[in-house]
């Protein structure tokens, strides 16, 4: 694990739950860091249920839904799940305006997004 | 100058005219170049009074216009070529500009990523945010450089 993780990390029964260190994400380096750091979290699963929770998160950017679209693909790949919670209502228009809130399975809460896994 | 910024990338230019809050700077694609134009850009507008929604929308808009340049304009540039940025701030209306030294592009030639079909896709989706969240967008013939603007309020009816 790198020592300059951006994520906070913990394992609950059988669900990864991922909170942003950073308030943005916008930068593409930070966002590159994230990506490869969730990719491997994935990899050591064998059915991955990742909950990434946005409740420290103020701004992101396109690449930063780009970024969440690839983890999504690497979840279904392996048969796993998504949950995002906590969206501040300002970034929830984002995935609004994108269409996004279609593809992801978006909770109010970290709770309830912890309850909807299968 | 009173309006100067707390750091100014090198060739940059900040002062007032017209009423306005103006700012110009050769940017590399280097993060603290561009965050010193974004911390002016947002100093400026806050000082005009816009609310934190507005900050919200123009600091979006601003990210995507200068990952565009970088990413797209400059793809197959040497990674030290800088845009130019520049922005000029009043109470009513916040004007961005962003050129590249790129090829160019034309926007509406990029795919529609709301389209279920392009949802899975990860990229694209720069051009949509600018659109939606400025009140006005323009680009050159050439496609290089793209001018933005965020309104305060909508004109008053005639």
């Amino acid at each position: 694990m790198p020592s300059e993780s951006r994520l906070r990390i913990r394992k609950q029964d059988s669900v990864v739950q991922i909170e942003f260190i950073d308030r943005n994400i916008l930068d593409e380096g930070n966002i590159q860091m994230i990506s490869e750091e969730i990719a491997r979290l994935i990899d050591a699963e064998a059915a991955p249920k990742l909950l990434i929770s946005f409740a420290n998160v103020d701004h992101l950017s396109s690449a930063a839904l780009g970024a969440l679209i690839t983890i999504n693909n690497k979840i279904r790949q392996k048969n796993g799940q998504l949950r995002l919670a906590s969206i501040d209502p300002q970034i929830y228009e984002v995935f609004v305006i994108t269409r996004l809130n279609k593809l992801f399975q978006i909770h109010e809460s970290v709770d309830d997004a912890i309850k909807s896994f299968g | 100058m009173t309006n100067q910024p707390r750091h100014s990338p090198d060739a940059s230019h900040a002062g007032h005219s017209g009423g306005s809050i103006r700012h110009s700077a050769v940017v590399h694609h280097d993060r603290g170049e561009v965050e010193a134009v974004q911390d002016a850009l947002e100093a400026a507008m806050t000082r005009c009074g816009y609310s934190k929604a507005s900050l919200f929308a123009v600091r979006l808009s601003f990210q995507e216009g200068i990952a565009n340049a970088f990413n797209h304009g400059h793809k197959n540039l040497p990674p030290h070529t800088p845009a130019i940025v520049e922005f000029a701030v009043s109470p009513d209306e916040v004007m961005i500009a962003i050129e590249d030294q790129g090829p160019g592009f034309k926007p509406d030639a990029v795919a529609d990523c709301t389209l279920d079909e392009n949802l899975e896709v990860p990229r694209g989706r720069g051009v949509m945010l600018i659109r939606a969240y400025m009140h006005e967008v323009r680009y050159n013939d050439k496609g290089n450089r793209v001018e933005m603007f965020f309104r305060a309020k909508p004109p008053a009816s005639a």
